[in-house]
């Protein structure tokens, strides 16, 4: 068994987490930007169902990540780098969980209560508050423009470390079919 | 005749609602129409902040009592003013053409102890249905507050037309429930 690759769980979680990630990220905008109508609500509930269950994806993941170390990065990875790198991947830990937490107080706060699926309803961690709801629209909107900044850098330096210094940092993410 | 005096005002201090007192002065600030419904399984409310009424209401003779109300329906609250702007719109209640909603009672109903059934025609958006609204009167001191509640078809009004008619998003079934507080005349 070589230790220098993720684990199966932890590659299917950062794909498919990937895949949800960019998916809400297009459908929260694009449907930001409808007037109102009964598809644009049916797409906020959507976007609400799918971004909790991105919550809990979060949730399995970092339980997953602090009992299961990652391969340590290359040894030919300058110190700084191998900080930003370190850096990075927190900052996109905290992001993934910070955005879907403020979608669910925006919608409290909102009075638009989340039912999971129109099954299960969450409850509300906010009370009714116009201003407070506003003030986490922001929020959610803010953390999702650095999401995007940060996550454009960490593609690139993905792409950076498989083209140009040739290494294995892509690689051992990748599943086994795409390797 | 002395007794006959002691008796009444023996009646009269052990029955003091059996006086006729007509409510009839209602109380803006403290009466309120409210409204619930299902937005894809989430409960939603909202309220009218707006609506004149007329009432008199005399305990002893529910018989002759008489309520209509006038409702601004601009003054809805929804919770947000893209909401609220989108139902003044043609395809909800075309506040423009149809400012008002109004209920007028035919009949009071006393069904006992302090509850009643009030029938009446209530008009929505030019539309005219008739429609039974059980309510409760309690007096509180001076006041008389009565409690009510029914359930409403939009789609029996046209409320959400076009693409809001069918009702998977927006439910049929809207609950109103209202408080309305009167003095008497
Ligand atoms: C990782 C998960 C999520 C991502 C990437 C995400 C992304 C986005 C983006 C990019 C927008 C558009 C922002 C704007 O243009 O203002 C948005 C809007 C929104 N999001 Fe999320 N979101 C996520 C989770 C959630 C959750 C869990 C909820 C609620 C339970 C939620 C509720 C909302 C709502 C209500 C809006 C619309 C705000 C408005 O236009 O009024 N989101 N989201
Ligand atoms: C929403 C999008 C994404 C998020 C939230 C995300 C998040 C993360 C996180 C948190 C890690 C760190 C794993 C750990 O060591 O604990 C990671 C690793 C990684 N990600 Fe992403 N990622 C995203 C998209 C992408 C994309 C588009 C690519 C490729 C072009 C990519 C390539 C990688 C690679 C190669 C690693 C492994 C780095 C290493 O070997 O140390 N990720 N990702």
């Amino acid at each position: 068994m070589t230790t220098n690759r993720y684990t199966g769980i932890a590659i299917a979680l950062h794909w498919l987490m990937a895949i949800g990630i960019v998916g809400l990220f297009a459908l929260g905008v694009y449907m930001h930007e409808l007037p109102l109508s009964p598809d644009k609500l049916k797409l906020y509930a959507w976007h609400k169902w799918a971004g909790v269950s991105v919550f809990l994806l979060v949730i399995v993941r970092l339980a997953w990540r602090v009992t299961h170390r990652p391969p340590s990065l290359p040894e030919h990875m300058p110190r700084p780098e191998q900080w930003l790198a370190h850096a990075g991947h927190h900052l996109l830990y905290l992001l993934m969980f910070a955005i879907p937490l403020s979608g669910w107080l925006m919608s409290s706060a909102k009075g638009f209560q989340t039912v999971w699926f129109g099954l299960l309803p969450l409850p509300d961690l906010l009370e009714k508050n116009k201003e407070i709801g506003d003030l986490l629209q922001t929020v959610h909107w803010a953390l999702n423009m650095s999401l995007a900044v940060v996550v454009l850098g960490h593609a690139a330096a993905a792409l950076k470390h498989h083209f140009l210094s040739r290494d294995d940092v892509l690689t051992r993410m990748l599943p086994k079919f795409a390797r | 005749m002395k007794r006959i005096t002691l008796a009444l005002l023996l009646a009269a201090s052990l029955a003091p609602t059996a006086h006729a007192v007509e409510y009839g002065q209602v109380q803006a600030d403290k009466s309120r129409i409210d409204f619930a419904y299902q937005q894809m399984g989430v409960k939603m409310d909202g309220r009218f902040r707006k609506f004149t009424s007329q009432l008199s209401f005399d305990p002893a003779k529910p018989a002759a009592a008489k309520a209509s109300f006038a409702v601004a329906l601009d003054s809805i609250d929804l919770g947000s003013s893209e909401a609220d702007q989108e139902v003044a719109s043609k395809p909800w209640f075309s506040t423009q053409a149809f400012p008002h909603a109004s209920f007028v009672s035919s009949t009071v109903k006393a069904l006992g102890g302090n509850r009643y059934e009030v029938a009446g025609k209530l008009t929505i958006k030019g539309q005219t249905r008739d429609i039974v609204v059980p309510a409760t009167f309690a007096t509180q001191g001076a006041t008389g507050v009565f409690d009510g509640a029914f359930t409403l078809r939009r789609g029996d009004f046209s409320i959400g037309e076009g693409a809001w008619a069918k009702f998977d998003i927006v439910a049929n079934e809207v609950q109103v429930t209202f408080r309305i507080t009167a003095t008497p005349k």
